[in-house]
């Protein structure tokens, strides 16, 4: 409930800002300037923009199926805003106490994929097809070194509670944290907390799990090395092609919600979630100081400061992503799942399973 | 050698692609942190200019512009109070973008402001900006300097008649009561040669132009060079070529009777001054030293060797339909 409340108002505001960042992003990787015209340094371009967009007409294409056609922009958002509900925010906000959260998140985001073949298809247009070809045809294949990579940080936590993950990784943690994970240094890092509680550091494997986990969330999230259902050169919209106005500003919402959502996940997953970086040295207590009480204000300043932090780090990573490497081929994009990424989210998953083994 | 065959194998080209997208990235964030600076608006002709080769290379064009070189050539200004509607620019112009109406004056009307007497009005000085080639021929033929091409070149429009810039001042009435003033001019001119022919002194030469109206305006146009504006040292060779070609292949119709008029209004001839040729022109020199400016091609017009430049005209374009034929 609370989830519900503070992600929606945040959703909307953050694509608003999301936008306009990309764009700026763009423009300085290209040594251009950007959006420089509505507001100061062209703060106001996106709602500048949101406002025209509004204003369009509605146009539901002739051959189109005009049910679909119109359900289909609302399936996709469903299917990603509801992936929020299970995130939590800080100690104290949960979100849904769902035993088994990341499942349940992959699940229900994997019907994304079915939005978007709804909107394709009823599109009645050969782009539109296409991309919703593609996109199922990726997104399903991407979903493997995905959940294989999610599986790997579920293994070293032992448990599916997004919240119950955070906790561990930080130094609110009930059970003890030792250097690198490894019982028998004998150095336990519980009281240090910081970094060195983060999972990525608890178990080093699953740093490069971290990386695939990355790159087949950019795929997930259609974003630019993998963005063939969209493709604009090629297919000038991809499944968005036919869409108008507001409908097409829902699916654009659901595609950032998108990229804030597996950056929120990856945040929680491999980079600590809402703990903080900063470990206590001695009697330096950073941790303690950046850390707040859980449940009061502090605590949840502290907390949607940091995770938010890393989760815009990451959707900065993304952005860059997106403005240094071009789009890849159809096989291409085939060929590096299945013959790279997954084999070898195959084998850190079997080495992490070892890794955990020395954590008990 | 050694690339190549890692890039083979599978972990090689994991490596491979590895390597690359690092560089990639770091190639991207180079561009991202040096987007704090910005290149300054300088010209290319700036010792500066290639001093910066990072940040930002954008500028916010409305608001800031690159200063134009000063040989830059874009939009044509004329400054009527100057002109002399000479119509050389007309002319010249390979594209024929300017078009000029003329009505002569029966006696000066003004100066310019370098002193060269005006003596025909421009009752239309149109330049279309939209067939411009900005070649800048006309503003080197140009022989009071009053046609120049300036810096301005944002100048897109909605609709392409707004390319066409009138540079005429006239009202519709001006140019009424010039058109009167000619007539009534003409009209007088010729009564007083009715007069003088019904009294027996034949006066041949005005006679002879007024009917032939070919020998005005037949000249080698080569003189022209003059080097009145900044554009034209690249251009000479070229503007010569064009004006001799002009000149040869256009037997100009139009032009003569215009030309004609300014013979029998009287101002003409006064024309003839220094000309690298010894054409004799003896006769009629009244006032020498009036035409410094526009001297040249005036002069020509009386000496007879016109006539002999006129047949040069040849009929070029027939050959090329028996090559078609051949092809196919």
């Amino acid at each position: 409930m609370y989830t519900f409340l503070f992600y929606l108002p945040f959703l909307l505001l953050f694509v608003v800002f999301a936008v306009y960042a990309e764009r700026k992003v763009a423009a300085f990787v290209q040594d251009r300037m950007g959006p420089m015209e509505v507001g100061y340094y062209g703060l106001l371009q996106t709602i500048a923009d949101l406002l025209k967009m509004l204003q369009k007409e509605d146009v539901v294409p002739m051959a189109a199926d005009r049910r679909l056609f119109q359900f289909a922009p609302l399936l996709i958002f469903a299917a990603v805003f509801t992936g929020f509900a299970v995130l939590p925010v800080t100690a104290g906000i949960a979100g849904a106490g769902a035993e088994s959260g990341v499942y349940f998140l992959l699940a229900i985001v994997s019907l994304d994929v079915l939005g978007i073949l709804i909107a394709g298809w009823s599109s009645n247009n050969k782009f539109a097809l296409f991309g919703a070809m593609r996109s199922i045809a990726q997104m399903i294949s991407y979903e493997v070194p995905l959940g294989l990579s999610v599986i790997g940080a579920i293994m070293i936590c032992q448990t599916l509670d997004l919240q119950e993950m955070s906790y561990q990784q930080g130094i609110f943690s009930d059970s003890p944290n030792y250097l690198l994970g490894i019982k028998a240094t004998g150095i336990e890092t519980t009281q240090v907390g910081g970094l060195l509680t983060w999972n990525i550091f608890r178990a080093p494997f699953l740093l490069p799990l971290f990386v695939i986990f990355f790159i087949a969330s950019l795929a997930e999230a259609n974003r630019t090395p993998f963005d063939l259902p969209e493709s604009e050169s090629e297919l000038i919209g991809g499944f968005h092609t036919e869409y108008p106005g507001f409908r097409w500003g829902i699916i654009m919402l659901s595609e950032y919600g998108m990229m804030l959502l597996v950056s929120i996940l990856a945040a929680i997953l491999f980079l600590g979630s809402w703990n903080t970086p900063l470990p206590n040295i001695g009697t330096l207590a950073l941790a303690d100081w950046t850390s707040g009480t859980p449940g009061a204000a502090s605590g949840h300043l502290w907390g949607a400061f940091w995770l938010f932090g890393k989760t815009f780090l990451l959707i900065f990573m993304q952005m860059m992503a997106r403005w240094t490497y071009p789009r890849l081929r159809v096989d291409q994009l085939m060929n590096f799942s299945w013959k790279y990424l997954t084999p070898l989210s195959i084998l850190l998953l079997l080495i992490n399973g070892l890794w955990r083994m020395l954590m008990i | 050698m050694k690339t190549s065959m890692r890039h083979n194998s599978y972990l090689g080209s994991i490596g491979n692609g590895t390597r690359s997208m690092w560089t990639g990235l770091k190639l991207a964030f180079r561009h991202l942190f040096a987007a704090t600076e910005r290149r300054e608006s300088m010209g290319v002709e700036h010792e500066d200019y290639f001093r910066q080769q990072t940040g930002i290379v954008t500028l916010q064009y409305p608001y800031e512009s690159l200063p134009v070189p000063d040989n830059g050539r874009y939009r044509l200004h004329n400054e009527i109070d100057d002109c002399i509607v000479c119509d050389k620019c007309a002319k010249i112009c390979p594209v024929d973008c300017i078009e000029i109406e003329p009505i002569r004056a029966p006696e000066e009307i003004g100066r310019t402001s370098d002193d060269t007497p005006k003596r025909i009005h421009a009752a239309r000085f149109d330049i279309d900006m939209a067939k411009c080639c900005f070649c800048g021929l006309c503003t080197t033929v140009c022989p009071t300097e009053c046609l120049t091409m300036t810096k301005a070149y944002d100048f897109s429009e909605f609709d392409v008649k707004d390319h066409t810039y009138a540079f005429a001042e006239m009202t519709p009435l001006e140019i009424l009561e010039a058109r009167q003033k000619l007539e009534e001019a003409e009209k007088a001119k010729a009564a007083a040669k009715a007069q003088k022919e019904a009294t027996g002194d034949t006066t041949p030469k005005p006679l002879t132009e007024g009917t032939k109206p070919k020998p005005a305006f037949r000249p080698k146009v080569k003189p022209v060079a003059k080097p009145t504006e900044h554009t034209e040292d690249d251009d000479d060779p070229k503007a010569k070529a064009l004006a001799l070609m002009k000149a040869k292949a256009k037997p100009v119709l139009p032009k003569p009777q215009q030309e004609n008029k300014d013979a029998t209004a009287g101002s003409p001839r006064p024309k003839p001054v220094i000309k690298a040729k010894p054409v004799i022109k003896a006769a009629p020199e009244e006032k020498p030293d009036a035409g410094k400016d526009t001297p040249e091609e005036k002069k020509a017009e009386a000496s007879g060797a016109p006539k002999k430049a006129k047949p040069v005209y040849r009929p070029k374009p027939v050959t090329r339909k028996p090559k078609n034929d051949g092809d196919r």
